[in-house]
C-alpha cells in the first residue's frame, strides 16, 4: 500500500491553505468573511447567502469543493477492498459511473458519507467529507491495493442548478447534455483533463467539475464566462446547506457524529438510523457493520431518521421535538425555511418507534425578535419526499436555456 | 451448529491443539489434527540437537499443567512420568555466592535472615493472589457489556474472589497486580540474589523488564499453580506425546507434517482448509492452535474479517524476546560456589534487580542484551534417557533476545551465541571446554520451527490489556471468532501460554457446549 508524503505540506507552519481558486474567490468575496474547511479557506457567503442559493435554485450556482476529501483507490484489490469497506455494493458502480456511500466501524456505526467514482476499470476516486486516511490504511490490512490521499492534487468545482448544462455546455463541452445523473465524463481542457460527473450535494440538476489545480483558475475563468448570460454566480457554504436541507442529504457532524470523533457509544449512528437503508446491501458476504448492522435490523433499531413539515415560519435549529403528550422524543438536527418549497422544514432524529410517515409531532421553537426571545410550540408531520426534488434533477438531456 | 460425528480439525498438534482434540474425541467429535511438523507437541517436544543428545526444545520446565487435565485425560497412564518434582531455584553469581529457594526457604551463602523472615509471608500472599487468577483459568472468559446470566455471574464471582480476601489481601491484590515487581520486591526483600531471581517470575517469557507494568501480573499468572517446578521424564515431548495418546485412545485422528496454507471460507462460514501439498478437507468446524496472527492473517486473511476486528488482531503484541540455548556436555556443569547436589536445581543467572533490568534495557531499543538472563536445567542430572551414560545436557532460556532485532538475526546470532557463553563461563569456567555441541534457538528459529507470530511463548504477551475477556482480542475471546465455525484453542487465547493445556480445554468446552452439550 502506498500513500502519500506530507511532509512537503509543510502542516505546522501553515495549518490552513488558500484553495487553487483563492484568487478569484478573494475578488468576488464581498463580505470579506473566511470560514475553514479542514485544510483550506472556504467561503461561507460571498454577497448575500439566500441570493447565492437562488442562483442555484433558479440559475447556476459555483461552490469550490476542493477541501473534500479525495483518494485514489486502486490495484488488484481496489474492488474487495472497496466492497468490505461500504456497505453498498461497489460492483454495480461501473465505470465511468459514480455511486453515493457509507462506511461503518465493525459496529455497524457511520463513520461517513462519500461518492465512489468509478475512474477506469479497478480504479476508484472516494470522496468524503471527514479526512479518513487512518480507517483506509487500517482497512488495507490483507489487501493489494494502492491508496493515494488526492485532497491537494485536485481541484473541485460544483456547478449546480438549471442552466449548469447550458453553461457548460457554451463552454465547449461537446455532448455534455448526454452525461446521464452518476455519470462521469471527461473532457479535454487547454491541455490537461477536465473530468466532469453529474453529481451534486444539491438535490437538483448539477455538475462537479475536475482538474489539476495548475488550471483550476482558467477553469474558473472560462466558467464564469460561459455562464454569464446563464446568471452565473459564486455560492458559499450557507447556501449549499440550504440547498442540502431541502434535498434531504445529511451531513457529517451536523446530522449524525462519525463514529470516530464519538466519545460516547449511544450518539454515534447506523446507516439503518439515518435512513439510508437502501446503502446497505446484505446480500455481501462481508463488509464492515455487516453482522452488527443485521443484528439491528432483527432487534430494531434505536433512532429514526425524518423529515419534517413544521406550521409557521420561524426555522425550528436546535429545537426539541415531542409527541402529543408532550413527552420529548427527539431532536432537529437541520432546520430552515425552505424558500423554494415555501415550507419550513427540518431533518430529525426520533427516538423509535417515533417518526413513521405521516406523524404528527411537536417542535418546541425558540425565536428572537430584536433580541426578545419567543417561544411556540408548533405542529409538525413527518413527510417521505425531499422537500426539493424537481424532474429535471434527472432529466436526461437537461432544458436547454 | 455441529452434529456429532461430524468432522472437525484442528490445525496445529501443540499441547493444546492434543488437549481440544482430546476432548473433542471423548465427547464424541470426529477430530483430525492437522500438525505441520513431523512430531506433535509445538513448542512442547523434545528433540535431538545432537547424536545422542536430547533436550526440551522449547518449554523445558512442567509448572502450569492443569491437575484436571492431567486427571481426565489419564496423562499417568498415557505414559506421563516425571523425573523430577519440585525443583528449588537456585541463584547463581559469579562470585560464587548462591541462594537456594525451596519453598518458603531460603539458604545457602546469600541468604539473609530479613529475607528469610519476610519469605513465607510474600508468598502466601502471592500464591494468593495467583489463586485468583488461577480459579478463572478453567473457564471461558466472560463477556462485558452483555445481560447473559452466566457472563454476570462470572463477573460476580470474580468480584467476590477478590472481596472475600478481606480488606488487607484485597488493598494489596488492587495495588500491586498492575505494577512491577522491581517495586515490590524492593518492598519486601533486601538481598539482590533473591530479588533477581524472584523478579523473573515476572519477565521470562515476557517483553518486560523489571521496572515494567503488568510484570506482578505476569508473575501471578506464572505462580497460578503453585510455582512446583518439574521436569517430565523423556523432556517436554513426553506430554505431549501423552496428551496425543490419550486422544487417540478416544478416537482423535493426528497427522503430522501436514501443514495448512489456508483456511476456506464460504461467506461467512468457514468450510475447510487447504494443506501446502493442495489438497482440501472440508468442515465446518475448524479450530487453530497456531497463534492468533497465524491464524487470522495468514491462514485465513484479515480481508475475511471486518476491519476494527483485523486491526485489533494486528495490533496484538507479539514480539518474542526469548532465546533458547542447548549444550551437549562431556561431564556436568560446576557453577563457581554452588555444591554439585545443587546443579540439578533450577538455576537463574539474575544477581540482581539492576542485572535484569540492564538485560531488559537493551530489548526496547531492538538489540539483545549484554548480559542476558538465564534460567538453566540440566535435565540429565534427573533423567538419563536424554544423555549418553556420563554426559549431560544442559537447556537454558535466555533474555532478551528480541525477535525483531535491528540487524536481523542471521547475522547476529553467532555473536549473541558468543555473550551467551561467555556469561555461562563466568560461572562455570570450564564450560567451553566440555561443550561438544551447542545450539541457539533465536525467535526467528522458533518462529520457522514452532509456526509462531514473533517466536513468542504467549502467542500473544501476557498482560492485562491482553487478557481474559481482551485476549487474543475483543470479539474472538471466548475461543469463537468473528467467522462461523473458525475457533482458536492456543496459547494466544485465554489463560495463556506455557504448558497448561487450559486453553485448549477450554475452547473445546466451548464448542460442545454450542453445539448443545
Ligand atoms: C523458548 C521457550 C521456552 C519456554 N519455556 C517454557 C517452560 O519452561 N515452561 C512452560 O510451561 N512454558 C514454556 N514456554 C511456553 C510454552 O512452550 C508455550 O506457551 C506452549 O507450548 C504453547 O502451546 P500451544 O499448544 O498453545 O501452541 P504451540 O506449542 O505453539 O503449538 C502450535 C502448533 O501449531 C502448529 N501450526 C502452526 N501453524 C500451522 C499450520 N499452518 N498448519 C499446521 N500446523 C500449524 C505448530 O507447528 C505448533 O505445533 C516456552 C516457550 C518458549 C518459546
Amino acid at each position: 500500500m502506498r500513500t502519500v508524503h506530507f511532509e512537503h505540506r509543510d502542516h505546522w507552519r501553515n495549518k490552513v491553505y488558500p484553495s487553487p481558486f483563492h484568487s478569484r474567490q478573494k475578488e468576488l468575496n464581498v463580505l470579506r468573511t473566511w470560514s475553514r474547511w479542514y485544510d483550506y479557506l472556504s467561503v461561507p457567503a460571498y454577497f448575500d447567502a439566500t441570493l447565492e442559493y437562488f442562483a442555484a435554485r433558479n440559475a447556476c450556482a459555483v461552490f469550490d469543493l476542493t477541501p473534500m476529501t479525495k483518494h485514489v483507490i486502486s490495484g488488484p484489490d481496489a474492488l474487495p477492498f472497496l466492497n468490505r469497506l461500504v456497505t453498498r455494493d461497489v460492483a454495480k458502480i461501473k465505470p465511468g459511473r459514480v455511486g453515493y456511500c457509507v462506511w461503518c466501524t465493525d459496529e455497524g456505526q457511520v463513520i461517513d458519507d462519500g461518492t465512489i467514482f468509478h475512474l477506469e476499470p479497478g480504479r476508484y476516486r472516494l470522496c468524503s467529507q471527514e479526512h479518513q486516511i487512518d480507517w483506509l490504511m487500517i482497512n488495507a490490512n490483507g489487501f493489494d491495493v494502492d491508496i493515494v490521499e488526492d485532497t491537494h492534487d485536485v481541484a473541485g468545482l460544483a456547478l449546480q442548478g438549471p442552466t449548469a448544462c447550458a453553461t457548460l455546455k457554451r463552454m465547449g463541452l461537446a455532448g455534455i447534455e448526454n452525461l446521464t445523473p452518476f455519470g462521469l465524463a471527461h473532457f479535454d481542457f487547454s491541455g490537461t483533463q477536465l473530468m466532469v460527473s453529474r453529481t451534486g450535494y444539491t438535490g437538483d440538476l448539477g455538475y462537479e467539475l475536475w482538474i489539476d489545480p495548475d488550471h483550476a483558475e482558467l477553469l474558473w475563468d472560462r466558467l464564469f464566462e460561459a455562464g454569464e448570460l446563464h446568471n452565473i454566480r459564486p455560492m458559499g457554504s450557507d447556501a449549499l446547506d440550504m440547498t442540502r436541507i431541502e434535498a434531504g442529504f445529511i451531513l457529517a457532524g451536523v446530522d449524525f457524529m462519525p463514529a470516530m470523533h464519538t466519545v460516547r457509544p449511544t450518539h454515534t449512528r447506523s446507516p439503518l438510523e439515518l435512513g439510508l437503508s437502501w446503502l446497505v446491501d446484505f446480500n455481501k458476504p462481508l463488509f464492515n457493520g455487516r453482522r452488527a448492522l443485521l443484528e439491528e435490523k432483527a432487534r430494531g433499531s434505536r433512532y429514526r431518521f425524518v423529515k419534517l413539515d413544521i406550521e409557521g415560519n420561524k426555522p425550528a435549529n436546535n429545537a426539541y421535538v415531542f409527541d402529543r403528550r408532550e413527552k420529548n422524543i427527539g431532536w432537529i438536527t437541520s432546520a430552515m425555511w425552505s424558500p423554494s418549497a415555501k415550507k419550513n422544514i427540518a431533518l430529525a432524529t426520533l427516538d423509535m418507534p417515533h417518526g413513521k410517515i405521516g406523524d404528527e409531532v411537536l417542535v418546541e421553537i425558540y425565536y428572537q425578535r430584536e433580541l426578545k426571545w419567543s417561544r411556540v410550540m408548533a405542529n409538525a408531520r413527518v413527510v417521505k419526499d425531499p422537500f426539493w426534488d424537481p424532474p429535471r434533477r434527472r432529466l436526461t438531456p437537461p432544458a436547454d436555456f | 451448529m455441529i452434529n456429532r460425528g461430524e468432522k472437525m480439525i484442528i490445525i496445529g498438534g501443540g499441547h493444546n491443539g492434543l488437549v481440544c482434540a482430546a476432548f473433542l474425541a471423548r465427547a464424541g467429535y470426529a477430530v483430525t489434527v492437522l500438525e505441520a511438523a513431523s512430531q506433535v507437541g509445538g513448542a512442547a517436544v523434545t528433540h535431538e540437537f545432537a547424536p545422542g543428545f536430547k533436550v526440551s526444545q522449547g518449554a523445558h520446565l512442567l509448572y502450569l499443567l492443569d491437575e484436571g487435565i492431567r486427571k481426565d485425560l489419564a496423562l499417568d497412564s498415557h505414559g506421563l512420568k516425571m523425573a523430577g518434582t519440585g525443583l528449588a531455584t537456585t541463584s547463581i553469581s559469579a562470585g560464587g555466592d548462591y541462594l537456594r529457594i525451596n519453598g518458603d526457604q531460603l539458604d545457602g551463602p546469600g541468604a539473609e535472615p530479613d529475607d528469610q523472615a519476610a519469605m513465607p509471608e510474600y508468598l502466601r500472599m502471592m500464591n494468593r493472589f495467583a489463586g485468583v487468577l488461577q480459579r478463572l483459568h478453567n473457564r471461558t472468559p466472560m463477556r462485558l457489556g452483555t445481560t447473559d446470566r452466566g457472563d454476570l455471574k462470572a463477573l460476580a464471582r470474580l468480584g467476590w474472589d477478590i472481596r472475600r480476601m478481606g480488606k488487607r489481601d484485597m488493598r494489596e491484590f488492587l495495588r500491586i497486580t498492575g505494577i512491577n515487581v522491581y517495586d515490590v520486591l524492593q518492598e519486601n526483600f533486601n538481598s539482590e540474589l533473591l530479588k533477581g531471581a524472584l523478579s523473573l517470575e515476572g519477565v521470562l517469557g515476557t517483553f518486560l523488564g523489571t521496572r515494567s507494568n503488568n510484570s506482578v501480573f505476569c508473575a501471578l499468572q506464572r505462580m497460578s499453580n503453585g510455582a512446583r517446578y518439574d521436569l517430565p521424564a523423556g523432556g517436554m515431548g513426553a506430554v505431549s506425546e501423552a496428551i496425543a495418546a490419550a486422544a487417540r485412545s478416544h478416537g482423535a485422528e493426528i497427522r503430522t507434517s501436514a501443514r495448512v496454507r489456508r483456511i476456506l471460507t464460504e461467506g461467512e462460514e468457514a468450510c475447510g482448509v487447504e494443506l501446502e501439498d493442495g489438497s482440501v478437507i472440508e468442515a465446518r468446524c475448524i479450530i487453530s492452535n497456531a497463534d492468533p496472527k497465524t491464524t487470522f492473517n495468514r491462514l485465513l486473511g484479515a480481508q475475511h474479517l471486518e476491519a476494527g476486528f483485523a486491526h485489533r488482531v494486528r495490533n496484538i503484541r507479539s514480539n518474542g524476546c526469548v532465546a533458547k540455548l542447548h549444550l551437549a556436555l562431556s561431564e556436568p556443569p560446576r557453577f563457581t560456589g554452588l555444591p554439585d547436589e545443587f546443579t540439578g536445581d533450577r538455576l537463574v543467572i539474575a544477581p540482581s534487580l539492576q542485572y535484569v533490568e540492564h538485560a531488559f534495557n537493551h530489548a526496547k531499543y531492538r538489540e539483545y542484551s549484554k548480559d542476558p538472563v538465564m534460567e538453566i536445567t540440566v535435565p540429565s542430572l534427573h533423567d538419563d534417557s536424554l544423555a549418553p551414560a556420563g554426559q549431560h545436557v544442559l537447556s537454558a532460556v535466555v533474555q532478551w533476545a528480541p525477535h525483531n532485532l535491528k540487524q536481523g538475526w542471521s547475522e547476529a546470532k553467532v555473536a549473541f551465541t558468543g555473550r551467551v557463553m561467555d556469561v555461562l563461563a563466568k560461572h562455570d569456567p570450564e564450560i567451553r571446554g566440555k561443550t561438544l555441541y551447542s545450539e541457539l534457538l533465536t525467535p526467528a528459529d522458533m518462529e520457522s520451527g514452532f509456526g509462531m507470530t514473533g517466536g513468542h511463548w504467549h502467542h500473544a504477551e501476557m498482560a492485562m490489556d491482553q487478557f481474559l475477556m481482551m485476549r487474543p482480542v475483543y470479539g474472538a475471546a471466548q475461543y469463537r471468532t468473528p467467522v462461523n465455525g473458525l475457533w482458536l484453542c492456543g496459547a494466544g487465547c485465554h489463560p495463556g501460554g506455557g504448558v497448561m493445556g487450559s486453553a485448549g480445554r477450554n475452547a473445546a468446552n466451548a464448542i460442545i457446549e454450542s453445539a448443545g452439550g
